[in-house]
């Protein structure tokens, strides 16, 4: 069995209150960090840690942190990054649930160690009993004095709120999700400046994903060396992955970072194989913002070796044969799924997602969401394809945020691994309407899941 | 679409506006705007929808343009600017759902419901429209209903069938 640091008593009944979460543990690393750490040491720990950013970028965690801006007498402000919208992602959604002391511990301790007496949770709308999950879970601290003034007796104080947003995929975006919690649209600012100089109400802000910052409690327990030695070269520690899609057992698991994805897609431990006897076609491995693969180079690289879950080996070949490990929503599609009708769906939401600031996102969007539509629908020809090929280049790099990046990816990624799927559509239009492209020759035929031998 | 005409004057109950000043504390002074979402979540929990004449209140409240409320609520997906039936089911038409079912889910709600996305019944009950990901991928297809946003999982024809008929029975 695989090392466990945030799920570990996820199948403890009643995790989700104080009593049981400190009975197993819980709030170790509040009093490790306020009673005999200084905030320096403890970035300092999370620096030898080499977490990097769990909500898609994968920036180191301490060095963000380090950026962070002190002038005297101005506010410092924590926000957690809750808004979890990615398709294909719902592990954040996961643990505020089930084990939401984990992140309000996770907020103490690094509010502390960045001088911030005011955090927020900012948590999507739509998520509201988990904004009621967290609020108890406040309470509970707070009644316990790991919350509010002079905590456990350290004269540290923090205050610590969560904030509804109102329904934007855009405002996962870090000065998006600022703007929204300013009270205003989820238009992503212009950077320079970032957060750690101009954030929040113009103060030094520090914005990070639910599990980053979870998983700075196991890494003020153990020690930042300790949870380096887990994982692969620089992606370190343990990482919650999302399954979803076609798989027999779709659900939140928690990986120890290089882990194949062979194992991960057919082992028992995990996902357990493709559902209903099917086989594999392709992936989303890392939220439906990174490029999909087709199932040969899902589980191999183009010269055969096989592929690793870990930032570095999902992202191996760059774009032409790899993808990325992104926010870790990994969708699997079997033979029977249309690639065209899902870079459709994709396409239409980033259409309805686009903030609209941006020309090339807000106009392009809609452009790549038509052009998908006639083709999947049996009225496209081949030249929609090349210029479906332009739109997406033509968004690519020229938008103030990584939203028109996320857009054009899948799409660029669809042609690249699927134009002879696209090529049938024109070409067979009333067939593409009642049948299936099927797996063609995108996959090693993978007939059952192999033996994977016990470690 | 802002819907001015048909609108009615609206009063905030004291205990909405209880609720309203506890929010507004969690910011900085001078910072009352960032209440906004947060108030408007009340106001539609309360009403049912965000109307002109509550948006325009919420603007007096939080000392506020009203444009900046309408901006705000126009954005924001979650806001109906619209009435609506009293319980909108929400399901989810992102890429993993619809690998699961999502679409045959929403044919089936139409055809039970007998309305079109976004209409509401004749009964002023029921009202339905596909949203996108609501984070949920593993457990779809699922559909959310406001205003405390109760979450169905795993769904099928017959689970949407005993949901409709337990919430019309209500």
């Amino acid at each position: 069995m695989a090392r466990k640091l945030l799920l570990e008593h996820i199948n403890v009944p009643g995790i989700n209150t104080l009593a049981v979460y400190r009975e197993k543990g819980g709030y170790r690393a509040v009093e490790k960090a306020l009673k005999t750490l200084t905030p320096e040491e403890i970035v300092e720990e999370v620096k030898k840690s080499g977490l990097r950013g769990r909500g898609g970028a994968g920036f180191p965690t301490g060095m963000k942190w380090s950026f962070l801006a002190k002038p005297e007498g101005v506010p410092r402000y924590l926000v957690c990054n809750a808004d979890e919208s990615e398709p294909g992602t719902f592990k954040d959604r996961y643990l505020m649930t089930h084990i939401p002391h984990a992140l309000i511990e996770g907020m103490i301790v690094s509010s502390f160690a960045l001088g911030a007496n005011t955090s927020y949770i900012y948590v999507r709308g739509e998520m509201m009993p988990q904004i009621r999950i967290l609020e108890r879970a406040i309470e509970e601290a707070k009644a316990a004095g790991l919350l509010g003034k002079n905590i456990l007796g350290t004269g540290y104080d923090l205050e610590l709120y969560v904030q509804p947003g109102g329904g934007a995929y855009i405002c996962g975006e870090e000065t998006a999700l600022l703007e929204s919690l300013e009270g205003k649209r989820g238009n992503p600012r212009i950077k320079p400046p970032f957060p750690a100089i101009a954030g929040l109400y113009g103060c030094p802000t520090v914005v990070n994903n639910v599990e980053s910052i979870a998983a700075v409690v196991p890494i003020i327990n153990d020690g930042g060396d300790e949870y380096a030695k887990i994982g692969i070269g620089r992606s370190t520690g343990t990482k919650l992955i999302s399954a979803s899609g076609n798989l027999v057992k779709p659900g939140v698991y928690e990986i120890e970072l290089g882990l194949p994805v062979e194992e991960f897609i057919y082992s028992d431990e995990y996902c357990g194989g493709i559902a209903n006897g099917k086989r594999l076609k392709a992936t989303v491995a890392g939220g439906s913002s990174v490029p999909v693969l087709p199932a040969n180079l899902t589980l191999k690289y183009a010269n055969g070796d096989p592929r690793l879950m870990s930032y570095e080996s999902l992202s191996e070949g760059g774009f032409a044969t790899g993808t990325m490990l992104g926010s870790g929503g990994f969708i699997a599609f079997d033979e029977d799924q249309c690639i065209v009708r899902n870079t459709w769906n994709f396409s239409r939401f980033y259409h309805h997602e686009s903030c609209g600031q941006c020309s090339p996102c807000r106009e392009g969007t809609g452009w790549m969401e038509k052009i998908l539509h006639k083709i999947e629908h049996g009225h496209g020809s081949m030249e929609d394809i090349d210029l479906l090929w332009d739109v997406q280049r033509k968004i690519e790099g020229n938008t103030i945020c990584p939203l028109g990046d996320a857009a054009a990816w899948p799409v660029a990624s669809a042609i690249r691994h699927f134009r002879d799927e696209f090529e049938w559509h024109v070409k067979e239009p009333m067939k593409s309407q009642s049948t299936n492209y099927g797996l063609a020759n995108y996959a090693n035929p993978i007939e059952k899941a192999p033996v994977v031998e016990e470690k | 679409m802002l819907k001015v005409e048909e609108t009615q004057p609206v009063e905030f109950s004291s205990a909405l506006l209880a609720k309203f000043d506890e929010i507004v504390k969690r910011y900085p002074e001078g910072k009352q705007k960032s209440a906004l979402l947060p108030l408007l979540h009340l106001v539609q929990a309360e009403f049912g929808w965000t109307s002109v004449p509550a948006m325009d209140k919420v603007a007096e409240y939080l000392n506020i343009q009203s444009i900046e409320v309408y901006e705000v609520a126009s954005f924001y997906t979650m806001y109906f600017l619209q009435p609506k039936g009293k319980y909108v089911l929400e399901v989810c038409r992102t890429g993993p759902c619809c690998l699961v079912g999502a679409e045959k889910i929403m044919d089936h709600i139409e055809k039970k419901l007998g309305v079109k996305e976004g209409e509401v019944t004749e009964d002023g009950l029921f009202s339905w429209r596909g949203v996108e990901c609501l984070a949920a991928c593993g457990f779809g297809p699922v559909l959310q209903i406001g205003p405390e946003y109760t979450f169905y999982e795993n769904l099928t024809e017959q689970s949407v069938d005993q949901l409709i008929d337990d919430l019309r029975k209500k």
